[in-house]
């Protein structure tokens, strides 16, 4: 054992102590953790990684498997947790126990891995006040009951944000319900199936081998084994029987066919034997053929079920409540739960909020951001006359909107419609395995019926027991599995990599997919404004002028006015200018440091923000705002030093009175690693396309710097589409890497779609497979995972025909006791599954990438 | 080999009691969550919620 207790069993978290993200040049955010100074990369981490020391959990640090995501977007949330202590609110999702006992339910965002789970268990019990908390580890989803009277629910969600992690309450439900009850059932079979084999297995042994065992013996083994085997095949098998008699109802014939009139026919067939004293008996066959099945199913119900809820989390764009003007345009206002809004309400949204329903502005200037809906990344400007939709974000300052759609009638409800009827018209392509294995069972059945006739002629005595032999040996089990088998250990090991799988076909067209086409935005870069440079003039220092800046853009929401604020490089020891304080070590990003804000703003939407400090006059925005003049100094050359040209920078200028004083430099960031990761999907053979909304210059500087093959500026999501077509016509196969609802369209139009776990909510329910994490090295390894798992399960195949082609005739010419039946029956399903367990650990040749990534701790199913 | 036909019967009756077990302990939630436990064993929580008395390296 290492005695340093900092990052014992993971040496390769290197970069910020909190989140692993390489610490900028320049940046300074020191953590005492056990007596060392550790550096994290922005003041987000250094908050929590504080708040969490400090509280005495350190030992999170050394127990954790993965890394966290970067605090980052808590703040607009945390407005509007003072909401959920409203009885009106709390009705749909608190159960109120006593008097003053409350429980709730909680999503919790952001767990990685299992010390995440010990941290929020460990700093929620420890609230006074809060009288239990109980987290699923594989849900991702806590329990909490609190005393109402000593501390309120906001209080609580605001101690799980001190600490990095996101809570929403949510309603549990009915799905959860009917879910958990499917998994008991499940269990249930599987361990009457597993009870049953065992033992049947243990009278089946000596039956094989003994030599001397009496009739008596051998005959009450016999009905020991029936006893077993009553209760497996009634109820463990029972989905069997009702899938065979609904397929045949609709005249197909699916996998449950064989497999019930195997199990039928050997059970029936062995209950007579039982009876009559003659014949051979198969219950050792049966109720292994039953288990190992249900196994199978029971791993894909848990697999699906996973990638089910995480896109369902994520589906919370509209607000739980909003505030009402009821006597518009007098002030007083109201919370209202968004489900009682009607028609013609005024709503008034403060900066910060989401937009809770489609409706006109009557009041105000603001900038809301649309990208969830649009896919732009910067806020659109809205004045008294515009409409706005539900689910964006306002950011700059109040609105009072009139709302006139609601519910089911606004634009998201639209569009998810939309989605829900792509998304069912899709899995077509998946169905092709289907009919190859009914057209199999068809065949089968052919061949059972012929060889039992023909039997019946020459010898009738032994056609019934050849015919279960067919049945029996024939082993539809190792055909089932294979393909089952080899899909589920694979979505299992790519949900562990980070991609989620929500869609059966999506593994398979990856496999095959030849071209890879990306949507710039929020894909390759981070989609938020982050600041670049600072170029202070006439002898300023960088601390002083970018102080400056962020005093004047205190109040905005504005994501120029964010980056200001969080990217605002401080000194070691930043002296008292302007009433700027040392920043405590406490509490979130934006209240870590206390920014006083200028006096008299004056916030002038779209271009820039005046206010005085120290009774000076300052303006911060667009250089002929700030300047006050119609020609305004051209901004420093974008290529100079050491950072070159990175895409499209906006430059924005900071002037005392007319004087210009500094420049600010901002710019989208790329994602850590694109190049890298474009490289190794380079290396498989794709072909890497990049398709962008964004205006050429920035298309094109990312594309060359990350060696995109094709390239497409200015494209609406109708030219996307139309592009994605054209490559479909030439034969390609392509894949869709998106992350906006503009994007749906386009992500519904390619043969296999990849949304980030980052991007707009819907647009992943569209997708067939979610990156969670945004990391792209991801991408790489999903796709010779995808391959890998093609090629066992065309092993898998290959092996399951072969065998039936011996077994099959060999069973025919009555040459397969049933005991060879049962052991080739057994080996050939295990073999088959063993096969498929390989990808549980395929590991691809690292690349240096994302340390993260490879121990991810996202739940393996068991 | 007569010992079997009551060693027959008897694992009849195990097979049952286990059985009986396994249905109670789905039924009671132990199935629920199969990972959270095991991770929260190995985690201390003795440790005083005190930055300073954390162990020093």
């Amino acid at each position: 054992m290492s005695n340093s207790p900092g990052l014992v069993d993971a040496p390769s978290f290197s970069g910020c102590f909190h989140c692993g993200l390489p610490v900028p040049d320049g940046a300074h955010y020191p953590i005492q953790f056990e007596g060392e100074t550790k550096q994290a990369c922005c003041r987000g981490c250094q908050a929590v990684a504080q708040t969490i020391i400090d509280s005495g959990q350190g030992a999170y640090y050394t127990h954790r498997t993965a890394l966290p995501a970067t605090p980052r977007e808590a703040e607009a949330e945390l407005a509007q947790l003072g909401l959920y202590d409203l009885p009106e609110i709390q009705e749909s999702f608190v159960r109120v126990e006593a008097e003053n006992i409350r429980e709730a339910a909680l999503i919790l965002e952001n767990i990685v891995c299992a010390a995440c789970i010990w941290l929020n268990e460990r700093h929620i019990a420890g609230l006074p006040g809060v009288l239990s908390v109980e987290i699923n580890y594989a849900t991702r989803r806590a329990r909490v009951r609190w005393d109402n009277s000593r501390i309120q629910l906001s209080a609580i969600l605001k101690a799980v944000s001190d600490i990095g992690y996101i809570a929403h309450p949510f309603d549990p439900g009915r799905s959860d319900d009917i879910f958990k009850r499917e998994r008991n059932t499940a269990i249930k079979r599987l361990a009457i199936a597993g009870l049953g084999m065992m033992q049947v297995m243990m009278y089946a042994l000596p039956a094989y081998t003994a030599t001397d065992m009496t009739d008596e013996i051998r005959l009450l083994m016999r009905w020991a084994s029936l006893i077993l085997t009553i209760p497996v095949v009634g109820y463990s098998a029972w989905p069997f029987f009702i899938g065979a008699w609904r397929d045949l109802k609709r005249r197909n014939l699916g996998m449950d066919v064989p497999v019930a009139l195997g199990v039928g026919t050997a059970f029936v067939a062995s209950v007579y034997s039982t009876f009559s004293g003659h014949g051979e008996v198969y219950y050792d066959s049966v109720t292994m053929f039953i288990f190992l099945l249900l196994t199978g199913r029971f791993l894909e119900m848990n697999a699906r079920r996973r990638a089910g809820a995480a896109v369902e989390e994520l589906v919370k764009l509209i607000p739980a409540a909003t505030t009402r003007l009821p006597q518009w345009p007098a002030r007083d206002e109201e919370q209202v739960p968004v489900a009682r809004l009607a028609v013609g309400d005024h709503v008034l949204v403060r900066p910060g909020e989401t937009l809770p329903a489609d409706g006109v502005v009557v009041e105000g200037d603001s900038a809301v951001n649309e990208a969830m809906l649009t896919g732009e990344s910067l806020p659109v400007s809205k004045a008294v006359h515009s409409r706005v939709v539900g689910g964006s974000l306002n950011q700059a300052s109040p609105l009072v909107v009139r709302v006139d759609k609601l519910g089911a009638d606004t634009r998201l409800a639209s569009i998810v419609r939309l989605l829900d009827r792509a998304q069912s018209e899709k899995p077509r392509i998946g169905r092709l395995a289907d009919r190859a294995a009914a057209w199999f069972v068809g065949l089968l059945l052919v061949i059972t019926v012929a060889v039992g006739l023909a039997w019946y002629l020459v010898d009738p005595a032994k056609a019934l027991w050849i015919v279960v032999s067919v049945l029996v040996v024939t082993c539809p089990c190792a055909l089932g599995l294979a393909t089952p088998a080899a899909l589920t250990t694979a979505t299992g090991r790519l949900t562990r990599l980070g991609l989620l799988t929500t869609r059966g076909h999506a593994l398979e067209t990856l496999a095959r997919a030849t071209d890879l086409v990306f949507d710039k935005t929020g894909t390759l870069t981070h989609g938020q404004l982050s600041l670049r440079r600072v170029v202070p003039l006439g002898g300023r220092s960088v601390e002083a002028v970018s102080a400056l800046a962020a005093a004047l853009e205190a109040g905005s929401e504005h994501p120029i006015a964010r980056a200001l604020r969080q990217d605002r490089p401080q000194g070691e020891h930043p002296e008292g200018h302007e009433g700027l304080a040392a920043y405590p070590s406490q509490g979130l990003r934006e209240a870590a440091s206390p920014i006083t804000p200028a006096g008299s703003i004056r916030n002038t939407p779209g271009r820039g923000v005046e206010g005085t400090i120290d009774h000076r006059v300052y303006r911060i925005g667009s250089p002929r705002f700030a300047t006050a003049s119609e020609s305004p100094p051209a901004p420093p050359e974008s290529s100079g030093g050491e950072h070159p040209a990175n895409g499209h920078e906006s430059w924005v200028a900071l002037a005392e009175g007319s004087e210009l004083i500094a420049w600010f430099a901002l710019a989208d960031t790329p994602r850590a690693h694109a190049a890298a990761a474009l490289a190794a999907l380079r290396q498989q053979g794709l072909r890497l396309h990049l398709l962008s909304g964004d205006a050429e210059g920035a298309v094109k500087t990312i594309a060359q710097q990350l060696g995109f093959d094709a390239w497409h500026a200015g494209a609406l999501p109708e030219d996307k589409l139309a592009y994605v077509k054209a490559l479909q016509a030439e034969g390609r196969i392509v894949a869709m890497v998106g992350d906006g609802i503009n994007d749906a369209p386009v992500l519904a139009g390619a043969q296999v779609s990849i949304a980030m776990g980052e991007g707009a909510d819907v647009a992943q329910a569209a997708a067939d497979m979610v990156m969670l994490g945004g990391r792209l090295a991801t991408l790489a390894d999903g796709i010779a995972l995808a391959r890998k798992t093609q090629q066992i399960i065309r092993q898998n195949l290959g092996w399951a025909l072969g065998y039936n082609l011996i077994a099959i005739p060999a069973a025919a010419l009555g040459h397969v006791t049933p005991w060879i039946a049962g052991i080739g029956m057994s080996a050939s399903s295990l073999l088959v599954v063993l096969n498929a367990l390989r990808l549980s650990d395929f590991k691809q040749p690292v690349r240096g990438e994302a340390p993260g990534v490879k121990n991810a701790a996202l739940t393996p199913y068991p | 080999m007569d010992i079997l036909i009551l060693l027959i019967p008897l694992s009849l009756v195990l097979v049952g009691v286990i059985a009986w077990v396994m249905l109670w302990a789905a039924r009671s939630g132990q199935f629920d969550d199969l990972e959270g436990p095991g991770h929260s064993v190995i985690m201390d929580d003795d440790k005083p919620p005190k930055p300073d008395d954390a162990p020093k390296p």
